[in-house]
């Protein structure tokens, strides 16, 4: 059974806004499904031994800044990489979707 | 988009003698930090647009966030008031979707391991304590503005273009959300409001948030589902847009008479989210939900886990401030409020503020009546709740003391406190600006009462002869050409000296 079908593949697709055609949806679908069996492997091992899943690779935690204030960006450095400014503001297409 | 008045409803009470509700509200408050959740921008509110970004926040290539200290504070000792457990081990995560309001394309929030889990907060309704159960309070961060460009209104429908303003993105937000609120019998929209109302009063009492609803650093989704006795919960449709405690009674209200008018037609109730509009005190339907949004969280891999020290933990619950409901028990009690009295504050909303008012320093009668009196009745004229109105307990007090030093006159006071709630500034500034101090030069009002007896004779001719009754006509005009700055007693005192009657 694969691990990823090409359905899903597509869904992923649309949600990260990525146009994929139907060549690439079958390549990809392929690929990222080999890459998810291998993944499966080692699942199979660390499940077996009740290895926690990483989110992170040192071990760190409560890394945290004092609540100060520091200075921002000035107003023209932010806008400068925007595709288009308009009223100090960044503009972007219409929304087709409700807020 | 204007659909809304033609939606057929059964009136509320009659929908809940046929119909249970069931209530869900989802809180999100805007932390007071100084700076954004995780990065040093000013979180101050009000500055030109895009002023307050930088690459963290802007979701610049490279950028890393790291988490503000105080905004997990905040947020723990929020839990901790709610009687919340707070995680021992906890991680943020990304939440993924495209829409301009995040630069990242995707906003830091948490999903599975919030902050704090299973709490309630008791609320007191036409004098009943009712339980409002809390699932989680988690914390996340703010989303930037849009403003919408080329429709009629700055809505979103038929807009051409839109312009956004970063500012506001990633302020520190929490998210408070209750469990499903089940028996609250006829009393949906009033239990709702009540939650609100004394969820804004803790969040206050920690001083974690300014808690502005007009501003939106305090903002509601509210959710109505309604089944027949015995039944299954029915499908539920969340109103989000709800910025006003009298808009959370509303839309909750609104929506339960709107969906009991589907349900007895055999109609079903389409799990959507709808949006609220305080000009109308309607909602319209937006999006469907089922068409499931999938947001992909995972674990957000920039953000080292949160384990807060639970002996931390327990020197924040211990220097907790009071409940206000303990505070407010106390208060009354020491006050000598009756029932009665306390009770039509509730009823008003406005108990809280007269406490504040009397803690600042006015009598407790004073600050009473002010509240249920005269900003009461401004608040109806505005369609909105004394407590919202722009005026703090801190400036009713001195209009009281100006009244009590006899600077003003009850009338003046109520000229002031109109000046104050227009924005004119602190009540000082008022009385100064708009020259409203009693005026207590006798030379002057001697002068003004003069004058009222050359222009009326007769009635000071009346009074002479003995009918002191006369007197008030007089009273009236030196009142009249004061402008009301003149105090009546002192006034008719020296329209019966000029005359040359004494009071017996
Ligand atoms: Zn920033």
């Amino acid at each position: 059974m694969p691990e990823i079908t090409r359905e899903e593949v597509a869904h992923l697709a649309r949600l990260a806004r990525l146009a994929l055609d139907e060549a690439e949806l079958d390549v990809l679908a392929g690929q990222l499904d080999v890459i998810l069996g291998a993944v499966a492997q080692i699942a199979e091992v660390t499940d077996a031994a009740d290895v926690p899943p990483t989110s992170h690779a040192v071990p760190l935690e409560n890394v945290t800044r004092p609540d100060v204030v520091v200075a921002s960006l000035p107003r023209d450095a932010a806008l400068a990489g925007a595709p288009a400014a308009e009223e100090g503001r960044f503009r972007v297409p219409r929304i087709l979707d409700e807020e | 988009m204007t659909t809304t008045s033609t939606v057929p409803t059964v009136p509320y009470d009659e929908a809940l003698q046929e119909f249970e509700p069931v209530i869900g509200l989802e809180t999100h408050v805007e932390l007071g930090t100084a700076s954004k959740m995780f990065c040093g921008c000013d979180t101050a509110f009000g500055a030109e647009p895009n002023t307050h970004t930088c690459p963290v926040c802007l979701g610049l290539p490279g950028a890393l966030p790291v988490v503000n200290a105080t905004a997990i504070e905040s947020t723990i000792r929020i839990g901790l008031a709610l009687h919340c457990d707070i995680a021992s081990w906890c991680r943020f995560a990304r939440k993924n979707y495209f829409y301009p309001d995040m630069p990242k394309n995707f906003q830091t929030s948490q999903y599975d391991e919030p902050l704090c889990t299973d709490g309630y907060l008791d609320v007191v309704v036409a004098g009943e304590t009712v339980r409002i159960p809390i699932e989680r309070v988690h914390l996340e961060e703010d989303t930037g503005k849009s403003l919408h460009v080329g429709g009629a209104t700055g809505r979103i429908h038929g807009a051409d273009h839109s312009l956004v303003d970063y500012n506001r993105a990633g302020i520190p937000l929490v998210e408070i959300v209750t469990k499903p609120v089940t028996g609250t019998g006829a009393m949906p929209a009033e239990v709702a409001k009540a939650y609100v109302a004394e969820l804004r009063d803790v969040l206050r009492g920690l001083g974690v948030s300014d808690v502005k609803m007009e501003q939106g650093s305090l903002r509601c989704d509210v959710n109505v589902s309604l089944n027949r006795p015995g039944e299954e919960w029915g499908t539920r449709s969340e109103t989000k847009n709800v910025n006003s405690l009298r808009s959370v009674e509303r839309a909750v209200r609104s929506e339960v008479e709107r969906q009991a008018h589907r349900l007895r037609n055999g109609e079903r109730i389409v799990q959507e989210t709808r949006h609220f509009h305080e000009d109308t005190g309607m909602s319209t339907s937006g999006r469907s939900k089922e068409e499931a949004t999938d947001y992909r969280y995972f674990p957000e891999p920039d953000l080292v886990p949160i384990a807060p020290d639970p002996a931390w933990v327990a020197e924040l619950k211990a220097a907790l401030p009071e409940a206000p409901s303990v505070r407010r028990r106390k208060l009354v009690a020491e006050l000598g409020l009756s029932d009665n009295d306390s009770a039509a504050m509730v009823n008003a909303g406005v108990l809280d503020v007269v406490l504040a008012t009397v803690e600042a320093g006015a009598s407790a009668a004073e600050a009473r009546n002010w509240w249920l009196g005269h900003l009461a009745q401004k608040a109806n004229e505005r369609g909105t709740e004394a407590v919202e109105l722009p005026v703090t307990p801190e400036q009713v007090a001195r209009v009281i003391a100006l009244v009590g030093e006899g600077t003003l006159t009850a009338g003046l006071a109520r000229q002031v406190l109109d000046g104050v709630l227009a924005g004119e500034g602190e009540p000082d500034e008022v009385v100064a600006a708009r020259g409203l101090a009693v005026v207590s030069d006798e030379g002057a009002l001697t002068t003004a009462v003069d004058e009222a007896i050359a222009a009326d004779p007769d009635a000071a001719e009346k009074v002479r002869a003995g009918k002191v009754a006369a007197a008030g006509a007089l009273v009236g005009k030196v009142m009249k050409a004061t402008r009301g700055q003149a105090d009546a007693s002192v006034v008719r005192r020296l329209v019966l000296e000029r005359l040359g009657v004494t009071e017996g």
